[in-house]
């Protein structure tokens, strides 16, 4: 088996390095590119499940067993609708923003370890590109909503903006107590660091950082809600002020991308807490399957961020805005210095 | 690799600064000095600063740029207002500005600009964050702290101009009452009915 791979794979190792990095890179980039995409369209097909049985309802169930086709139904939907743009839309950046809504998500996914040895890449900034990549996803919002022209539009993209600076903060915040303990930025560092069992007065404990940055975990969920833009932070896009917030002037595949991006935010956002708090692919089993623990933890996250906007009505902006900065933020502080002080207190010697 | 990705970083970076600075309208002048910001981060990141480079995405491309991109919005300007100093006075100033930049390029770089081998950049074991946080807690805490401190004073600053006279810290009477004292003369103000001074 593996004299054959090297046969099929010989010209390929001919190749200078810096070629043959691209294309392994490529490859990888391909393959987790298209898993993320089909995640994405079957997340909106669990999200209009789980919703239609929390209201007591079916949802889809006419294309395919179950409604399973449905996500492909929709997006040929939108691929053929017509599309329209205002005329007085600025249409370089119309037509750039939906683009920005999708591509930071998908960046993210290039530094998230799915299980052991299984990531595009593994760089020693790993979750400074993902800090990175959430602030410029800020842009697809307030460009889209400048773009069209319209106040609604406008409204949404400057909520949107406004929020999405302020709950930055938290969570950034709220990741360095995970980085005091792991004592690396690097993603696949952070993970090997969970799998060693910790002893607290003797009794072995999981090292998942969940157990001892409880609260970091809360903020960041809670500020995960709000970078997303889902209820009930959602004022982004508030149905009931704002028509529909920053995409109102958007449809067709312009909207559909705005849409893919929404989830495909929710879904590289579970998997960077996946990693950081719950040990990532950490689990029993041998290392081949372990990657399936970690779609195992990331499907239940995301679980809970349906199950949210199905359960909470929308704050009202004054109270958004004192919940990040009045609340989110200080709880953080708190538990970096607890953290910092614990682990200098608590330190093996040298 | 690393000299074409050198390259096509600094073309970015130079094309999308000339842009800011010819373009007219003002929110396609910031987006193009966003793409600056993240052609510079590639820079950093192929000169193996790779801390640095996404530290200048964070804050430069992510908060400063999307506050400016706010406020530009916020005020709908839809193209650069000519007011202020004549064209041919501004030009001028730029002109002269250019020259001394030229001038001061030229006697710089008059002794030194050829090409020769790149130095080896060995990278630290632990990555350069580890290596740069060490500096700057230690040989380089006082200017550090001085910094965070300024920045405080800037920020309580900001808080205390866009409250005013008249902030939250005032009663609604004596908001009124300075509302009144600002009024031109012969106009007056009336509380709206059923509502309370």
């Amino acid at each position: 088996m593996n004299a054959l791979l090297h046969k099929v794979l010989a010209p390929i190792e001919a190749l200078p390095p810096d070629i043959q990095f691209a294309l392994w890179a490529f490859v990888k980039i391909f393959i987790i590119l298209n898993v993320t995409l089909v995640a994405v369209s079957y997340l909106v097909w669990a999200e209009r499940k789980i919703c239609s049985r929390m209201q007591g309802r079916f949802g889809p169930n006419r294309v395919g067993i179950f409604g399973l086709l449905q996500p492909w139904a929709d997006v040929v939907k939108l691929l053929f609708k017509e599309e329209m743009m205002p005329g007085t839309a600025n249409k370089v950046i119309y037509r750039i923003a939906p683009g920005l809504a999708i591509v930071p998500a998908l960046i993210t996914f290039s530094v998230v370890p799915f299980g052991p040895g299984l990531q595009v890449t593994d760089i020693n900034v790993g979750l400074l590109l993902f800090l990175a990549m959430s602030s410029i996803g800020v842009y697809a919002i307030v460009l889209g909503g400048w773009a069209s022209n319209n106040k609604y539009a406008l409204i949404g993209g400057l909520r949107a903006s406004a929020q999405m600076v302020s709950y930055e903060l938290a969570m950034g915040v709220s990741t360095i107590g995970v980085l005091l303990l792991a004592g690396s930025l690097s993603m696949v560092d952070i993970v090997k660091m969970q799998t060693v069992p910790i002893h607290v007065f003797g009794m072995p404990m999981s090292g998942w950082f969940i157990f001892r940055q409880p609260v970091a975990f809360i903020v960041f969920m809670i500020a995960a809600l709000a970078e997303t833009n889902r209820t009930p932070f959602d004022l982004a896009e508030a149905e009931a002020e704002l028509v529909a917030g920053f995409h109102t002037e958007y449809s067709s595949m312009k909207f559909g991308l705005f849409f893919l991006g929404e989830y495909s935010n929710i879904i590289t956002i579970c998997a960077i807490a996946v990693t950081l708090f719950l040990g990532g692919w950490d689990g029993p089993g041998p290392n081949a399957i372990k990657f399936v623990w970690f779609f195992g933890k990331l499907a239940v996250l995301v679980f809970c961020f349906v199950w949210t906007r199905w359960t909470l009505p929308r704050y009202r902006y004054d109270q958004l805005m004192n919940i990040g900065w009045k609340f989110l933020l200080p709880v953080a502080f708190g538990s970096v210095l607890v953290t910092a002080a614990l682990s200098y207190y608590m330190r093996s010697p040298r | 690799m690393i000299p074409i990705l050198f390259a096509g970083f600094s073309a970015l970076l130079l094309l999308s600064a000339l842009m800011v600075v010819l373009h007219r309208n003002p929110v396609t002048s910031a987006l193009f000095l966003v793409v600056a910001f993240c052609a510079l981060a590639g820079i950093y990141i192929v000169m193996k600063a790779e801390f640095i480079g996404m530290v200048q995405v964070i804050v430069y491309a992510g908060a400063i740029m999307v506050l400016f991109v706010f406020v530009i919005m916020y005020l709908n300007l839809s193209h650069d207002l000519e007011r202020g100093a004549t064209i041919v006075l501004r030009r001028m100033i730029g002109w002269i500005a250019g020259a001394i930049v030229l001038l001061q390029a030229v006697l710089v770089m008059a002794g030194r600009w050829a090409l020769g081998p790149i130095s080896q950049v060995v990278p630290p074991p632990g990555g350069n964050t580890q290596v740069l946080g060490q500096v700057l807690y230690t040989r380089f805490l006082f200017p550090f702290e001085i910094t965070s401190l300024i920045l405080l004073v800037a920020m309580v600053g900001a808080i205390v101009l866009s409250k005013g006279k008249t902030g939250r810290g005032a009663s609604p009477k004596a908001t009124l009452e300075s509302m009144r004292r600002q009024l031109p003369p012969g106009v007056t103000l009336t509380p709206p009915p059923g509502g309370q001074e």
